[in-house]
C-alpha cells in the first residue's frame, strides 16, 4: 500500500500529513474571524482592540513585491486563521505507525529516540515524563524570576509587560505581512528576563520538550531587563510539515542597557517536492531592537526548509555603543528560493555591527543576500563588518548579494567582503578519492564552507545542524 | 593485485590508452614513463575513476572487475592517487580532512575510529618524518600551499591511509631536490611484500631514490617497451624516441 505516498516522502524526509481537525475558525479573514481568535484565547478587550486596529489597518495595505522569488497570489479569503491543536487520540501511537523515512531521518541527525517520539507527534509514554521535567525547568525559572510561557498566557497574565513591549519594535503600521499577524496571530512565546538575571539555561532545552503547535501565524516577544542575558532557541533541525502554506511569524526583541539576546534559529519547514511543487512560504519578520546602551542582539539562522524564505532579521542599535550581529545559512535546493538577510540601523554612538551570511544554492535554486546598513546622522564612530559569501552547486542555481548601504555620518567604518565560489568535480572526485562517498564529501566541503556560522550555535544544535546541512544537499550532486 | 588487459580509453572521442596491457604483483613497484600526451595521466585517472572516459577492456583488482566499484570504494579497498595537481578546497580544514578520510576507511576495514588525540598523535609523527610543518594542517586543504606543499601532503595522506596500491601521478614534478628526497624517502618507508606501487614519471631523477622493478615506456597510449631500472637511464641519455627505435 501507498507505495506512491513512500515514493514520494523519500525526497523530502518528513513523512506524515496531519488531519484537519473539527475546532478550527470558518475560512476568510474578517473581523468575526478575529472575534473568534480572541475569543479562543481569552483575551481581554484591550487585546482585541490592538488585533482590531492592526486589521483596519491591513486593509490599506497591500503586499510588497519587491523581493527576488515571485509566488503566486495569495487569496487570503480563501486560508483558515485558527485551527485548534490535534488530540492525543489522532496521534500515532508508536513510532511503527511513522513513516519509515522520517525515522531514519531522525536517525542520521542523531535525535534521541524519545524525542523523534515528540517529533512524530507521539503521545509520550509515562516512562518518559515530560511534564516533570519541564515543571524542574519551570521551577528554576521561576525563581529567578524568569517568565517564560505562550504568549496568550503573558497577554492574560502579565499585560502591563505584554502593552509596554507588543508592537514596540514592530508597529501594526509596519507592512503587509507583520500587520497580518498582528491581527490575528494564534500564539508563540513571551519570555522575560528581570534585571540583573543570567537565564540559567538555553531556553531550547525547555521549549524542546515542550513545544506547541503555534501555527502559522506565530508571535514571540522577548525582553531582556537591564543587565540581563538570554539565549533562545527556535525551531528545529527535525523536518517539519504544516498543511498551511503561508507562515508569517513576527519575533521582537528588545534589550535594555547592559543587556544582551543570543536569538537562534533553525528553520527546516517542508521545502516542496524536487519539482518546485508545494512547500511553504516563510514570510517572517524579526526585528531586535537595543534600545539600553551596551546592549547586545544577536540573530544566528540556518534555513534550510521552505519553498520560499523571506525575511531579514534585523537589529536597531537605538543605545550608545550597543552590538548587532547576524550569522546566517541559507541553503536552498531543487526549486527553493530565498530573499534573506538583514538590517542593522545605527542610532546610536559608537554601535557595532557584524554580518556573515553563508548562502548556498544547488539544483535549480535561487538564493539572494539582501541587507542593509544604516549608518544615522548622530550615530558617530559606527562600525560595520559585513561578509557575505556563495557557494553554488552544478550550473541551474542562482546566488545574488544586494548590500544596501545608506550613511549618513562621516566617521562611520563600514566593511564590505563578498565571494561567490562553486563545488566542482574535482573536489569532489578528490574526496571520493579518499574514500568519501558523495554525500560525505558535499556535506564535508559545505560545513567547512558555514562554519563560522555553526559555531553560533548553541553547542546542542551544533551537531544536529552540521548533519542537517548534509542532509538538505542530498541529491544534489552527482 | 592489479591486472589490466586490452584497455582502451577515449575522452571526446579521441583514443587515448590503446589495448594496453599492465600486471601488478603485491610488493612491486612499477614506473611509467612517457612523453607528454602518452595517457600516463588517463591511466591514473581511469584506475581512480575518474568519469568521462569511454572504457573497453578489463582490469581486475585483487580479482574483481575494477571498472565497476565506485571510485570511493575502491579508495576504500586500498587504491590510493598522489595527484599530480591537487586542488583547494576552501573552508575545509586540512586536518579535519585528512581524519575523515583516514576514519572512513578505518572503518571500511574494520578498525577503531581515531579520536582527535590519538589522530594527532599519528599525523604529527608522520608529518614529521615529512617535514611538514604541523602549522599547514591546521589550514584550509591544499590553500595557499606552495607546489611543494602540495605534493607532500598528498604523500602525508598516503602513510596515512596505508594503501594496497598507491599510484603517484607525477609526483616528482615541481619538487626541488631536497623535497624529492624526501617523498621518495616516504615512498620507501611504506615499501613493503604486499604494497604495490606505480609511478608514474617523465624524468629518471625520480627513481634514482626509489628503485622500480620494472619500468614501462608508454607512447601513444601503449607500452612500447618494458625493462628494469636501466630502462630509466637509457631513456634519460637517449630519449623516448632513441629507446623506441631500438625496439
Amino acid at each position: 500500500m501507498k507505495q506512491q505516498e513512500l515514493e514520494k516522502s523519500k525526497e523530502y524526509k518528513y513523512g506524515f500529513t496531519t488531519d484537519i481537525e473539527s475546532i478550527r475558525a470558518p475560512k476568510g479573514l474578517n473581523e468575526e474571524v478575529i472575534k473568534f481568535i480572541s475569543n479562543i484565547k481569552k483575551e481581554p478587550q484591550w487585546m482585541l482592540d490592538w488585533r482590531l486596529k492592526a486589521f483596519s489597518r491591513l486593509k490599506n495595505l497591500k503586499e510588497p513585491n519587491w523581493q527576488k522569488p515571485k509566488y503566486p497570489k495569495i487569496n487570503y479569503q480563501d486560508l483558515y486563521y485558527y485551527s485548534a491543536p490535534k488530540s492525543a487520540s489522532d496521534k500515532p501511537k508508536n513510532l511503527s505507525e511513522v513513516d519509515p523515512k522520517l525515522i531514519e531521518t531522525y536517525k542520521k541527525l542523531g535525535i534521541p529516540l524519545q524525542e523523534q517520539k515528540r517529533l512524530s507527534g507521539i503521545a509520550v509514554d509515562a516512562v518518559f515524563d515530560s511534564v516533570s521535567v519541564a515543571t524542574t525547568f519551570k521551577d528554576e525559572l521561576t525563581k529567578k524570576g524568569i517568565i517564560f510561557c505562550p504568549i496568550s498566557e503573558a497577554i492574560r497574565n502579565h499585560p502591563d509587560l505584554v502593552k509596554k513591549y507588543l508592537g514596540s519594535v514592530i508597529p501594526i503600521t509596519d507592512h503587509y505581512f507583520a500587520t497580518l499577524n498582528s491581527a490575528v496571530f494564534t500564539d508563540g512565546s513571551f519570555v522575560y528576563i528581570p534585571e540583573g538575571v543570567r537565564c540559567p539555561m538555553e531556553l531550547s532545552t525547555y521549549f524542546r520538550i515542550n513545544a506547541s503547535e503555534t501555527g502559522q501565524f506565530e508571535r514571540t516577544l522577548i525582553i531582556a531587563d537591564k543587565g540581563s542575558y538570554v539565549s533562545y532557541l527556535e525551531g528545529c533541525t527535525a523536518p517539519m510539515r504544516d498543511e498551511n502554506q503561508l507562515h508569517a511569524a513576527n519575533v521582537e526583541l528588545v534589550a535594555l542597557d547592559d543587556a544582551e539576546i543570543k536569538y537562534s534559529t533553525v528553520q527546516n519547514w517542508y521545502p516542496g517536492d524536487k519539482d518546485g511543487k508545494g512547500g511553504i512560504y516563510n514570510f517572517v519578520t524579526k526585528r531586535g531592537a537595543c534600545r539600553g546602551k551596551n546592549s547586545k542582539i544577536s540573530w544566528t539562522q540556518v534555513e534550510t526548509g521552505s519553498a520560499i524564505t523571506w525575511k531579514y532579521p534585523s537589529c536597531i542599535l537605538q543605545g550608545d555603543n550597543s552590538v548587532g550581529e547576524f550569522y546566517s545559512i541559507a541553503i536552498t535546493n531543487n526549486h527553493q528560493k530565498a530573499d534573506t538577510g538583514t538590517k542593522m540601523i545605527h542610532l546610536g554612538k559608537n554601535t557595532k555591527s557584524k554580518i556573515i551570511s553563508k548562502g548556498i544554492s544547488a539544483g535549480y535554486a535561487d538564493n539572494t543576500y539582501r541587507g542593509l546598513v544604516k549608518i544615522n546622522s548622530k550615530a558617530n564612530n559606527a562600525r560595520n563588518y559585513t561578509q557575505c559569501d556563495s557557494l553554488l552547486m552544478g550550473n541551474k542555481c542562482g546566488a545574488h548579494t544586494i548590500p544596501y548601504i545608506e550613511n549618513k555620518n562621516s566617521t562611520a567604518n563600514i566593511e564590505h567582503e563578498a565571494t561567490t565560489s562553486k563545488i566542482s568535480e574535482e573536489q569532489l572526485f578528490y574526496c571520493n578519492q579518499r574514500g568519501l562517498n558523495q554525500e560525505e564529501a558535499v556535506s564535508l566541503i559545505v560545513n567547512g564552507f558555514c562554519k563560522e556560522v555553526l559555531q553560533q550555535l548553541p553547542m546542542e544544535f551544533a551537531v544536529e545542524a552540521q548533519k542537517l546541512v548534509g542532509i538538505s544537499l542530498e541529491g544534489s550532486v552527482g | 593485485m592489479l591486472d589490466i588487459s586490452n584497455l582502451s580509453a577515449s575522452i571526446e572521442g579521441k583514443k587515448i590508452l590503446k589495448n594496453f596491457d599492465l600486471k601488478i604483483k603485491p610488493g612491486e613497484i612499477h614506473a611509467i614513463m612517457g612523453p607528454n600526451g602518452s595517457g600516463k595521466s588517463t591511466l591514473a585517472n581511469i584506475l581512480s575513476g575518474r568519469k568521462g572516459y569511454e572504457i573497453e577492456g578489463k582490469a581486475f583488482y585483487e580479482g574483481k572487475n575494477l571498472l565497476e566499484i565506485p571510485i570511493e570504494e575502491r579508495a576504500q579497498k586500498g587504491i590510493f592517487l598522489a595527484f599530480q595537481y591537487p586542488i583547494e578546497i576552501p573552508g575545509v580544514n586540512t586536518n579535519i580532512f585528512l581524519k575523515t578520510s583516514l576514519n572512513t576507511i578505518r572503518k571500511f576495514r574494520g578498525l577503531k575510529e581515531l579520536d582527535s588525540l590519538d589522530f594527532l598523535k599519528l599525523v604529527r609523527e608522520k608529518s614529521k618524518n615529512l617535514k611538514i610543518q604541523e602549522k599547514i594542517l591546521s589550514r584550509q586543504l591544499n590553500v595557499g600551499f606552495s607546489g611543494g606543499e602540495k605534493k607532500k601532503n598528498e604523500i602525508l595522506q598516503m602513510t596515512l591511509l596505508e594503501p594496497k596500491l598507491a599510484i603517484l601521478d607525477e609526483t616528482d614534478s615541481g619538487l626541488d631536490i631536497d623535497a624529492l628526497k624526501i617523498v621518495s624517502d616516504g615512498v620507501n618507508s611504506l615499501r613493503n611484500k604486499n604494497r604495490s606501487f606505480l609511478i608514474i614519471t617523465h624524468y629518471q631523477r625520480l627513481l634514482d631514490y626509489i628503485k622500480p622493478d620494472f619500468v614501462h615506456v608508454l607512447v601513444n597510449g601503449k607500452i612500447v617497451k618494458t625493462g628494469n631500472s636501466d630502462l630509466a637511464r637509457e631513456l634519460e641519455k637517449d630519449g623516448y624516441e632513441g629507446v623506441t627505435e631500438t625496439k
